[in-house]
């Protein structure tokens, strides 16, 4: 207690002066700014009226609000609920299996009894060393496995990866004792029966982890999608937000160097509200998600810092 | 004996030598293994699998940047070419140029990022309310969050002609309009600037947990030899924090190869005017396999960069073992 007390007022004659303090409060509140004005412009353009937005431009403060972008997308849900729907069935089905697949592969390489660990340890590890690379890749997809416009090419490839099984690897040799598994050996348990009841209740802290980093790996996925999606039925909500952008995009540039000027701009196209709307509908659950989960997401940083 | 047609040759010579009436997998070590550790075996099969077809076969696959490929024929029997295609892709100014972008991006990314991340965090250490640091923190770190797409939005609603710039900038603060997609010149500071601006909080999290680890003595006994806050910082955190710098630093260097997709991709959103400065190994690959289906061409700059990135990562990590030796990854 004592020394607790003497610890905070060294601490508290150790901060930096108030000026200082104020200064940095100032510069960060500014940088703060910084990160969120621009979602704040985007959900600024998408409640502005059309017109308006073809004479003024993009701003913060839009001269005449209309909510008809939103109105447009609520009446036209089937499109948006499909890539949300595609979007969440890879995210849940996709987590589930790095989590499971990802366990199932670590825990005998954590194993001090299983003989082939270190073969194991660096047959998963090659993979962050060298890969095959896009190309052999692609046509290994297309061709061969022919995932072309199927689920499965939007989930297989992000369930193994090598940094999460040597987190969890790394997990499991520190956490979970040997001497555990063996008295639950000498009990009779098969080894099934460890893995189920005794290493997968005791490593919720590494699964939380993975489920994390690998559902947002999945959320916010669009290069799969890029790659072996052609057909928009099973576009994802990214890769929509992706060709909204884009098509729009073209229109522009199209119409831009058709008249030789720079500023002539998209005035007269369409639907430039629209594309931000769909926009804010597809940042929406993250940002509000992001108070809930950025905690535990830094905590597992701070798992994944241990040398693998 | 049916069961002798499926073993490995090594257990051949194992039963050979030590002719005895023990059945087959005890004799072999890695039967034996796999007989005693069944359940093990049997668990890691599925994940196994999936990381033989979804990585190794694509190794093995780089045959195909020394071959003619065809979809027909496929990998095995299309024809060779050997190195027609190295001698293609490296005649060609687009070699040199997307090499050059990939590592000056790479290199500006490692510097400031370093850079950045150490002083923001170093900054949020300092302020006298814990509230408020946790607060600035969580706030950075939400571009992380963000896909290259969204940020691919949040790029266009600056710089798009009828854009925040263009529109409102441009009028308050007297500026030129730019068109900033036909502008490649720009577009190094832009990718840049997004850069940070969306992996700087990722830095922060992991140097503040390097500043949490110092022991706060360290602190006290600066104090009372009446060390300043910046001394302090000089003389304690900074020391502290150089090992975990280098390590970071070079092991980025050993991916100085590879770049992120979606940043190079998304962000220029494929404008052709901006490829000069925008284009890299990653990006070029791509455009070269689906755009203009040169598989020759896509194929051997994606060994290229297999094979130097293997090479910097090995060189990256004999460094770290060199200088920490603890922080190697291997």
């Amino acid at each position: 207690m004592k020394l607790g007390k003497k610890k905070s007022s060294t601490l508290r004659i150790n901060s930096v002066s108030p000026s200082v303090n104020l200064a940095l409060n100032i510069f960060f509140s500014v940088y703060c700014l910084m990160c969120i004005a621009p979602l704040v412009l985007i959900f600024m353009v998408s409640i502005t009226d059309q017109t308006s937005l073809a004479i003024n431009g993009y701003s913060f403060f839009p001269s005449k609000i209309s909510f008809d972008a939103y109105k447009y997308l609520f009446s036209d849900l089937g499109k948006l609920f499909r890539s949300y729907g595609i979007t969440i069935f890879t995210c849940v089905v996709g987590t589930f299996f790095c989590v499971l697949f990802t366990m199932l592969y670590a825990y005998p390489i954590s194993r001090k009894s299983f003989k082939y660990r270190n073969f194991f340890s660096f047959f998963i590890f090659f993979t962050m060393l060298f890969q095959g690379g896009l190309v052999p890749w692609y046509i290994l997809y297309t061709k061969y496995l022919r995932l072309q416009n199927n689920l499965i090419a939007l989930i297989m490839p992000a369930v193994m990866n090598a940094f999460y099984v040597l987190v969890t690897k790394t997990f499991f040799s520190i956490n979970i004792p040997d001497s555990v598994l063996e008295a639950a050996r000498i009990d009779g348990a098969s080894e099934f029966r460890i893995f189920w009841q005794i290493v997968i209740p005791m490593s919720t802290p590494v699964i939380a982890t993975i489920a994390l980093f690998s559902s947002l790996n999945y959320w916010n996925d669009w290069y799969l999608c890029l790659l072996y999606i052609n057909d928009p039925k099973y576009y994802n909500l990214q890769y929509s937000m992706y060709q909204a952008l884009r098509s729009l995009q073209f229109l522009t540039s199209s119409l831009a160097s058709a008249s030789g000027n720079v500023s002539s701009s998209l005035a007269n196209v369409p639907g430039e509200t629209l594309r931000m709307a769909m926009a804010i509908l597809g940042i929406g659950p993250i940002v509000f998600a992001y108070p809930f989960f950025q905690r535990y997401f830094i905590k597992g940083l701070t798992i994944g810092a241990v040398k693998g | 004996m049916p069961e002798s047609v499926n073993i490995t040759p090594d257990a051949n010579v194992v039963a050979e030598t030590a002719p005895n009436k023990k059945p087959i997998w005890k004799r072999s070590k890695f039967l034996k293994e796999l007989s005693t550790n069944k359940a093990l075996f049997l668990m890691m099969l599925p994940p196994f699998l999936l990381i033989f077809v979804n990585y190794y076969l694509p190794m093995f696959g780089v045959i195909i940047a020394f071959k003619n490929f065809n979809y027909v024929d496929g990998f095995l029997r299309s024809p060779w070419a050997g190195l027609q295609n190295f001698r293609f892709l490296f005649m060609s100014d687009a070699a040199w140029r997307i090499t050059r972008n990939t590592i000056l991006y790479n290199l500006a990314f490692i510097a400031l990022g370093l850079i950045f991340a150490l002083l923001f965090a170093l900054a949020l250490n300092e302020l006298t309310s814990r509230l408020a640091a946790k607060f600035y923190q969580s706030v950075i770190f939400l571009p992380y969050f963000l896909s290259w797409v969204v940020v691919a939005y949040l790029v266009l609603a600056f710089l798009d002609p009828n854009g925040f710039y263009n529109k409102t900038l441009t009028k308050i603060l007297h500026l030129p309009t730019v068109d900033w997609y036909a502008s490649p010149q720009y577009w190094p500071f832009i990718l840049v600037i997004v850069n940070l601006w969306k992996n700087v909080g990722y830095g922060i999290v992991i140097y503040t947990s390097g500043i949490a680890g110092i022991d706060p003595e360290y602190y006290e006994a600066a104090v009372l030899d009446g060390a300043t806050k910046l001394q302090q910082i000089r003389y304690i955190t900074i020391p502290f924090l150089v090992p975990f710098m280098i390590v970071t630093t070079i092991i980025n260097l050993g991916n100085i190869f590879r770049s992120d997709f979606g940043l190079f991709y998304q962000v220029p959103m494929q404008q052709g005017l901006l490829a000069p400065t925008t284009e890299v190994l990653d990006t070029y690959i791509y455009k070269a396999l689906i755009m203009t289906g040169d598989l020759g061409m896509s194929s051997a700059a994606g060994l290229y960069q297999s094979v130097v990135g293997f090479f910097t990562v090995l060189f990256a990590n004999w460094a770290v073992s060199k200088i920490s030796p603890e922080n190697r990854i291997f």
